[in-house]
């Protein structure tokens, strides 16, 4: 049995679950804590059955005020626990953004080094499910504008279960922000997975001819555009950013250095996201590199709209993807 | 007024970057001030002015790459009045006289002079470097890419283009095209082949060899660096290179260029000394006035021109002031060396090892340190008669070695 690699298939979901389950068995210091975690099983179904395994002490139900129990969470990580603080989607962290920025970001500055805040803070984001403006916006870019904080976007089962245990090894404050559109997604994973590594960006897929750089869903979009440009001689290098903050600028200079084209893909806007950051950091970086002005596929800016053919125009769309990389490139031949 | 060009540092070189302003406009410049630097295939060089005068306007933005004779900037002749709206600012005269000031008559407005729209052409930064890199200007080549911008596939092409042009009698099937190695050897590698081509197409080359003894020349010098700390001794390329001076006072037509079909005797003695620089490749900038140098003088100025060769500080001067070329792969263990002049270029002057060997002089064997000494020389410029004067005379040289 130990020794060889089995892998499940299993969904996004399962693999959340099973990485909050293997963390509150691994170390009794652990305990999840949110909006109906517990006896509904978590919004998005990602603690079913735990409430039953781990008891309420450990599983717990708060009342519907972020701003509270996001503070506890600090509290009780400041204290010696290790905290996992479910927020429902990043719309709702807004009433939690003091205690996050101003609190866990800040407190092992000011306590001039004394006092880590062990937090893991994890909630979902993105748009595509018809939830409207005030649940489907990807704010993680405004979180990686903040110093304290790490920011991670997992895309996939791996990293949804991985990344769990490696931020709870964090000695300060991990966001953890899972695309609400890839709970059902299925994907194979080590049967044994361990703690990932949080540090690096990954290339999804090798290509010779534009970089497509992206993170979260957009990064299964950016896939399939891979896939079509292939068939018209184009080589996409898709990277999954992985961690937004800090950004692994050497994987992002290493591939633009290759391809010479970079497109970003973010679900977030366009203006003061965090593809302008990247954007500048590869101006910054890599400009003698470039053979095409830096190319960005955004969501519409506009408040994430309800009606479904509206919701998907907002968002960047896979014909958007390839005429965008079609206008910096043109095909061998 | 007085034009600034994009000079050409060799005969190799039909395009050059501009990589920095030394001055800005207003700034006083002399003949002979280093004003720019400029980037080419062999590297950054310091370009030197040829007026006396004041920048009016600098016409290419540092980082654009343009071709040999483009006006870079504009001075004003010393004396000459700036142009209106020139970025010299009016300096307020001081009144001569309270009695006899009065208020400025108003002066008409002058318009601003139409200001030349500077049309940047569309070239991606990593075209542009990889352009400068193969020696391709990005001005002529077709853009492909958005809004018709050059890309690196663009130049790659461009290059290709001309090498297949290059390329004598078209073959049957075109040959196949690997695209240049972006990289500054690879680039360099084209500049030399290109000024190497030429050599060997346009010059009909002669060569001349002969042994010198260098026993004299050596012993004299051993003696005399004994007299002077390690750091300032000299090098027997010395005198090789004061010998080659003194020879060419005997023997002037091989200092000189053959330039629109006729043959130019500089009057100027600059040597052209080869150098290869440790990354591949070589240069060979201009020591100037050699002749009038002493040994202590030109070791000080070899020494100099070899570190700022090596790092890349080369002055425009000293690439295009050349009349005749040495060089020198003695430490190689090379015996003989038979050189491709540097067109345009009539004559290039090769040594090999210094070597001991069995010596006959004077119905005496012994054994001397010897070098083998050759000339190429362009058959146009001059003949076999008088190559063989200036190796007599060289020869003659370097046997009074107190004299150099």
């Amino acid at each position: 049995m130990s020794g060889e690699t089995k892998t499940i298939r299993t969904t996004y979901r399962e693999a959340v679950r099973m990485g909050l389950c293997e963390a509150l068995r691994r170390d009794g210091r652990v305990f999840l804590m949110g909006e109906d975690v517990g006896r509904y099983g978590g919004c998005y179904a990602a603690s079913k059955g735990m409430l039953e395994e781990f008891g309420p002490e450990r599983v717990r139900d708060t009342p519907l005020s972020e701003l509270a129990f996001t503070g506890v969470g600090i509290g009780a990580a400041m204290g010696g626990m290790r905290p996992i603080v479910e927020i429902m989607t990043v719309n709702f962290s807004l009433l939690a953004i003091d205690q996050i920025v101003n609190n866990a970001a800040t407190i092992l500055h000011m306590s001039g080094g004394l006092f880590n805040v062990p937090l893991v803070i994890r909630m979902a984001t993105g748009a595509g499910r018809q939830l409207a403006a005030q649940h489907a916006h990807s704010l993680e870019g405004w979180y990686a504008h903040i110093p304290g904080i790490r920011v991670l976007v997992p895309a996939t089962c791996e990293d949804a279960r991985g990344m769990l245990r490696t931020a709870l090894e964090d000695p300060d404050p991990v966001l953890i922000f899972e695309n609400q559109t890839l709970y059902p997604m299925e994907g194979e994973l080590r049967a044994d997975a361990e703690a990932v590594d949080i540090d690096h960006a990954r290339v999804m897929r090798a290509g010779e001819d534009v970089s497509i750089i992206t993170y979260g869903a957009s990064l299964y979009k950016a896939l399939a555009t891979a896939e079509t440009l292939a068939a018209d001689g184009i080589g996409a290098e898709v990277l999954d950013l992985r961690t937004l903050r800090p950004l692994d600028d050497t994987a992002i200079m290493a591939s633009v250095a290759k391809t010479h084209r970079a497109v970003i893909v973010d679900e977030g806007w366009r203006s003061g996201g965090i593809s302008a950051e990247i954007s500048a950091r590869i101006t910054e970086q890599a400009f003698y590199e470039l053979d095409a002005p830096v190319a960005r596929v955004c969501s519409a800016e506009v408040p994430m709209p309800y009606a479904r053919h509206l919701e998907e125009a907002a968002l960047p769309r896979l014909e958007t993807i390839v005429a965008t990389v079609k206008g910096m490139v043109h095909p061998h031949g | 007024m007085a034009e600034f060009r994009m000079p050409s540092l060799g005969a190799d070189m039909d395009a050059g970057t501009l990589v920095e302003w030394l001055v800005k406009p207003g700034d006083m410049v002399r003949r002979g001030d280093v004003i720019a630097t400029v980037e080419t295939q062999k590297g950054l060089f310091e370009v030197e002015n040829f007026e006396d005068g004041v920048v009016r306007d600098l016409l290419v933005p540092p980082g654009t790459s343009v071709p040999v004779g483009t006006v870079l900037a504009t001075l004003s002749a010393a004396g000459e009045a700036p142009a209106a709206g020139a970025a010299l600012a009016a300096i307020p005269s001081p009144a001569t006289d309270a009695a006899t000031a009065r208020p400025p008559e108003p002066t008409p407005a002058v318009p601003p002079p139409p200001s030349t729209p500077s049309v940047r052409m569309p070239v991606s930064p990593s075209a542009r470097l990889l352009a400068a890199e193969l020696g391709v200007d990005p001005a002529t080549v077709k853009g492909t890419g958005p809004h018709g911008a050059v890309q690196r596939d663009d130049v790659e092409r461009a290059a290709g283009k001309r090498k297949a042009a290059a390329a004598a009698p078209p073959p049957p099937t075109p040959p196949p095209t690997a695209p240049p190695p972006a990289d500054f050897q690879a680039g360099m590698r084209q500049a030399i082949a290109a000024a190497m081509s030429r050599a060997n197409r346009e010059i009909p080359h002669y060569y001349l060899e002969t042994p010198i003894s260098l026993e004299a020349a050596l012993t004299w010098l051993e003696g005399e660096n004994l007299k002077r700390s390690i750091k300032d001794r000299i090098l027997p390329a010395v005198l090789l290179l004061k010998g080659v001076a003194r020879a060419l006072g005997d023997v002037p037509e091989l200092n000189g260029y053959w330039l629109d079909g006729r043959h130019q005797v500089q009057e100027a003695l600059n040597l052209g000394f080869a150098i290869t620089l440790r990354q591949g490749g070589l240069i060979a900038p201009a020591i100037h006035n050699v002749d009038l140098l002493g040994l202590d003088d030109l070791m000080a100025a070899m020494r100099d021109l070899i570190a700022r060769t090596r790092a890349g500080r080369l002055r425009s001067s000293e690439m295009t002031d050349a009349t005749i070329t040495v060089t020198n792969l003695g430490d190689l263990g090379v015996r003989t060396v038979f050189g491709v002049i540097y067109p345009p270029q009539v004559a290039l002057v090769g040594f090999g090892r210094v070597m001991e060997i069995p010596w006959a002089e004077n119905g005496m064997l012994g054994v001397r340190r010897v070098v083998s000494a050759s000339l190429s020389a362009d058959h146009r410029a001059t003949d076999g008669h008088r190559g063989s004067q200036f190796m007599e005379a060289l020869n003659r040289h370097l046997q009074a070695p107190e004299a150099l």
